[in-house]
């Protein structure tokens, strides 16, 4: 077997070739290694690598494929994004702040991919906090994305994506708080799947806005999806927003049948702010559904331009609180000789966080003060009850909702970095299903001028099923899902 | 004057996480991850302290919030781990109540609580243990508090003090709280303002924060109350602000004032869910109340024959009261064991530095020694020798009275012969007994009881020989 076939093909397929014993899982981990090792340099995608435990791992795994013993995942190597806690490996969160933290417990997350046998390969660079569509934000410097080197792989969870992309993993982790899987799976060219808020547990996840942030996977297909998200998901009793719902085996629930499915395009997401040609790549992701049978249904989603102003205060407030603790005081960065208290705080804060996280903490903070609360985050909390009713509504009509992932393909660096509110509109078709809570999904729709564009499906709440199915049926159907970036534009 | 009590919920573990709770364990044993707020960590919901929130609501009656919900209240402060508390600030769950504190002299005083909420306590920053350098002890941080808020029904520091204990009593009584003021698990917030005599509206109020003994909330009070006055009556204004009470130098000092005071930015805390109480819940709880103190104050009133003295003093500590129920049980008169158990028992639990719980005469030996002094066996004065054999430890009140040789002689033959020697003995005496006028006489009669107590060691039935000595001695004119 080939390098190149290791790191192109799926996990359900590389499930298979360990099972048969064709592979071990240390080929593949080594195979995995050298590639991070040979791309890493350009694309800047990964911020730790845990070579030696990784094979440790593997190794154990392969004793386990023999003795017969395999989990859902056995063998199978994954990167997670540095937002997850990792027992006695660095997790910084793209951060200055956590640049030399090492955390003593592992995120609920990470221990159930372990447990199901995953081989964890190093921890995924991404925006600062998981606050940016770019990767821009990082303190560890911005990711490439394989497609183009001098574009961005969006964000926040860009060096998941761009890893996966780039074959340096078959599975990667991400966290998606208003978009930060899909957008970045749209603009890679892979598959990404938001849970339904609650449907994995929070707990080891570096928190940015706890309301919002839920956990999944990205992967080459949509059926891998469905595997991992079956391993990662399930109530927890650490997260008492973890839902006490039974977990299915989405990958034994995955059928080909959309026949009668009916898909909602909500006038909102296809109005004239939506490009030409992402129009186009959209629609032809739906007319193969609709030739396999699924019905198209014009919905609205009428309070859909409130997302945008309705996220950006909910999520800053709630991260101005869960940004406090870095304080320099227990741990993290702590600024050089404060001359006192107030000294500490503020260098401690204003040296460790970036610009970006600066400003949302900002902007939190004044949406919570005295005299703006009413008026800012209570009225941000009454509107997202009201986007949540809109996605209700449309529900009692579709089985499910079909709209762009994100306005365009991957753009140059720089290109949004000085105006921040065109870089929050990378997400607007995104942040409201954060803000109902649903599960949404990414997948590849083909390619504007060489570079790839996403698909997005949002499910009913905890129906990840459906939406797993319909992509899965258009990848049965289409092969974008399949298409690579040139390997030799990623070699420096 | 209206109170803010936080009191220290007495749960095993924390309100957050899994960590004990227990007082005086070296510095940050009893920090885990949760309390350390290390990045990933979850609160979760101690149900412990929701059951001892509702406990104290239905306590003093208050109504049981349906959905009540946790905030964050935001500040930095190093002892604060997270840079927010979890709190409850917009639905608290314990809603309005009236409690009602009896003062010393019987009555009954309603104080409106208006609220009662669940929050987390901060660490300590321990000032002394390094040159240079402040330490952070975060044991304490995440112990469960309730926060008690009245009204300001308060007209005067004895009310005041009245309704902490009753607080006190009420707490330890459920069993949420030991109630320890010197150990911080009930600390009191005390906000102050003065008005002229008539006036409608309240004044500028100062906060008193975390005054720690029921003396220093008298005197703090005391103290503030001295200080607006001045101010007012030389024309001066009272600037709203936080205050500190320096018990040494009996003085309250400025801490903060509001104009720099923190804007909390409360908001809905996201990680954890509404608490929903319903109906059943409610009933479960109030299943396992115990007789509260108002109850048990009037049932020892109608059921003993206590006045209100007493039972004010019984009834607030819950193994005083168990006590004197089981002296009463055990055959013990209801009066004279409230009489012994205030009396010389309180002064030798106190000599020896200890509680009821560890007294070294128990409840049914405390009766054993009523009951004879009930059926004469012991005259007062020996009843005191057999107490002092109880603490002791000679055995029971028989096995002291046989063993000390203390029975009282009732005999009356025996008690005859004694007056008569005494009568024979002393004829001078006697003279002069009978040539005295009748008030006299009663002075003198007491060298004769005198030389026959002294004769029988005591033990002589003091009534009986009065009577005899009487009769005898009228008989010698």
């Amino acid at each position: 077997m080939t390098d190149s076939a290791l790191l192109s093909g799926s996990v359900s397929s590389l499930r298979q070739q360990l099972r048969d014993r064709v592979v071990s899982s240390e080929e593949v981990t080594r195979a995995c290694l050298e590639r991070i090792e040979a791309c890493n340099g350009a694309l800047n995608a990964v911020i730790t690598v845990c070579a030696e435990q990784a094979i440790d791992s593997a190794r154990k795994a392969d004793k386990a494929i023999a003795r017969g013993n395999v989990a859902s995942l056995t063998g199978i190597p994954v990167l997670h994004k540095d937002i997850f806690c990792t027992s006695g490996v660095r997790t910084t969160c793209g951060s200055r702040m956590l640049e030399q933290f090492v955390p003593a417990y592992d995120a609920t997350v990470v221990s159930k991919m372990q447990a199901e046998g995953a081989v964890m390969l190093g921890k995924c660079n991404m925006d600062e906090f998981a606050m940016g569509s770019s990767n821009e934000t990082s303190f560890f410097g911005v990711v490439k994305n394989p497609w183009d080197l001098n574009c961005v792989p969006g964000g926040s969870s860009g060096g998941s994506a761009a890893a996966l992309a780039a074959g340096m993993a078959p599975l990667v982790t991400g966290t998606d708080t208003g978009g930060s899987i899909r957008q970045p799976a749209s603009l890679c060219g892979v598959t990404g799947l938001k849970p339904t808020y609650g449907r994995v547990s929070r707990l080891g996840i570096i928190a940015f806005a706890s309301s919002l942030d839920q956990a999944g996977p990205m992967a080459r297909t949509a059926e891998d999806c469905a595997i991992a998200l079956t391993a990662m998901s399930g109530i927890d009793a650490g997260d008492s927003t973890s839902a006490d719902l039974p977990v299915p085996d989405f990958h034994a629930g995955l059928n080909h049948d959309v026949q009668g499915l009916r898909i909602g395009l909500p006038r909102e997401y296809f109005n004239d702010d939506l490009e030409q040609n992402v129009r186009e790549r959209v629609m032809a992701a739906l007319s193969v559904l609709e030739q396999a049978g699924a019905t198209l249904v014009d919905i609205e989603l009428p309070h859909s331009h409130y997302a945008i102003a309705t996220y950006y205060v909910i999520a800053p407030a709630e991260a101005s609180a869960n940004l406090a603790r870095y304080d320099g005081v227990r741990f993290g960065y702590r600024c050089k000789e404060p001359v006192d208290l107030e000294d500490l705080y503020l260098r401690s804060r204003s040296e460790g966080f970036g610009e970006e996280v600066q400003r949302r903490i900002l902007v939190g903070t004044y949406a919570l003060s005295a005299g703006f609360y009413d008026a800012y985050f209570n009225k941000a909390q009454q509107v997202r009850r009201v986007i949540t009713e809109d996605f209700t509504r449309a529900f009692d009509n579709v089985d499910m909702i079909a709209g762009p992932s994100a306005p365009g393909v991957a753009f140059q660096f720089g290109a949004k970095q000085q105006d921040p509110v065109a870089m929050y509109m990378e997400d607007v078709y995104t942040l409201a299903v954060n803000l109902a809570g649903l599960p949404g999904l990414s997948t590849p729709a083909g390619l504007i001028n060489g570079m790839p564009v996403g698909l997005q499906l949002i499910g009913k709440p905890f129906d990840e099923q459906t939406i797993l199915n319909a992509a899965h049926r258009l990848q049965t159907d289409t092969d974008w899902h399949m298409a690579r970036p040139q390997l030799e534009t990623v070699t420096p | 004057m209206g109170l803010e009590v936080h009191l220290q919920l007495a749960t095993q573990s924390k309100i957050f996480s899994g960590s004990a709770t227990t007082f005086g364990a070296a510095p940050n044993e009893q920090a885990d991850a949760v309390d350390l707020g290390m990045p990933g960590m979850l609160p979760v919901l101690n149900e412990e302290a929701v059951r001892y929130a509702v406990k104290f609501g239905l306590g003093i009656g208050a109504r049981i919030g349906e959905r009540s919900v946790f905030d964050r209240k935001n500040y930095f402060y190093p002892d604060l781990p997270k840079g927010y508390q979890v709190s409850q600030f917009f639905a608290p769950i314990v809603c309005e109540g009236v409690f009602e504190v009896p003062l010393e002299d019987g009555t009954l005083f309603p104080i409106r609580i208006t609220r009662a909420h669940l929050e987390e306590d901060a660490g300590k920053s321990v000032h002394d243990a390094f040159s240079q350098e402040t330490g952070i002890d975060l044991n304490r941080a995440g112990t469960p508090l309730l926060e008690i808020v009245t009204e300001p029904d308060f007209r005067s520091a004895e009310q005041a003090v009245a309704y902490l204990k009753a607080l006190h009593s009420l707490v330890t009584y459920l069993g949420i709280s030991d109630g320890n003021m010197a150990e911080g698990s009930m600390r009191c917030d005390i906000n102050i303002s003065l008005r002229e005599k008539g006036a409608d509206a309240l004044g500028t109020r100062t906060e008193i924060k975390n005054v720690n003994s029921f003396r220093f909330v008298e005197r703090a009070i005391h103290s503030e109350y001295e200080r607006q006055a001045d101010i007012l009556e030389s024309g001066g204004s009272i600037t709203q602000e936080t205050r500190l009470y320096d018990a040494e130098q009996n003085v309250t000092r400025s801490m903060r004032s509001k104009e720099v005071a923190n804007d909390y930015r409360y908001f809905p805390e996201p990680d954890l869910l509404p608490i929903v109480i319903d109906a059943e819940y409610i009933e479960a709880v109030r299943a396992t109340l115990p007789e509260l103190p108002g109850a048990k104050r009037a049932r020892f009133i109608a059921d003993y024959g206590l006045n209100d003295y007493d039972a004010a003093l019984l009834v607030p500590n819950h193994a005083l009261a168990d006590y004197f129920e089981s002296v009463v049980t055990a055959g013990g008169a209801a009066k004279p064991a409230a009489n012994w158990i205030l009396g010389d028992l309180a002064a030798a639990l106190n000599r020896n530095e200890t509680d009821i719980t560890d007294s070294l005469i128990s409840a049914a030996q405390l009766a054993g020694l009523i009951v004879r002094i009930e059926d004469g066996t012991l005259s007062s004065k020996l009843a005191k020798q057999v107490f002092d054999g109880l603490w002791a430890g000679e055995g029971d009140a028989d096995q002291i009275i046989e063993a000390r040789g203390l029975k009282q002689v009732s005999d009356s033959g025996a008690l005859e012969s004694m007056v008569d020697a005494v009568i024979a003995e002393n004829p001078d005496q006697v003279a002069q007994y009978l040539a005295a006028d009748e008030a006299k006489q009663k002075k003198l009669s007491g060298f004769f009881v005198g030389q026959i107590m002294k004769a029988s060691k005591g033990q002589a039935n003091p009534q009986m020989v009065n009577e005899l000595l009487l009769k005898k001695l009228n008989d010698q004119s």
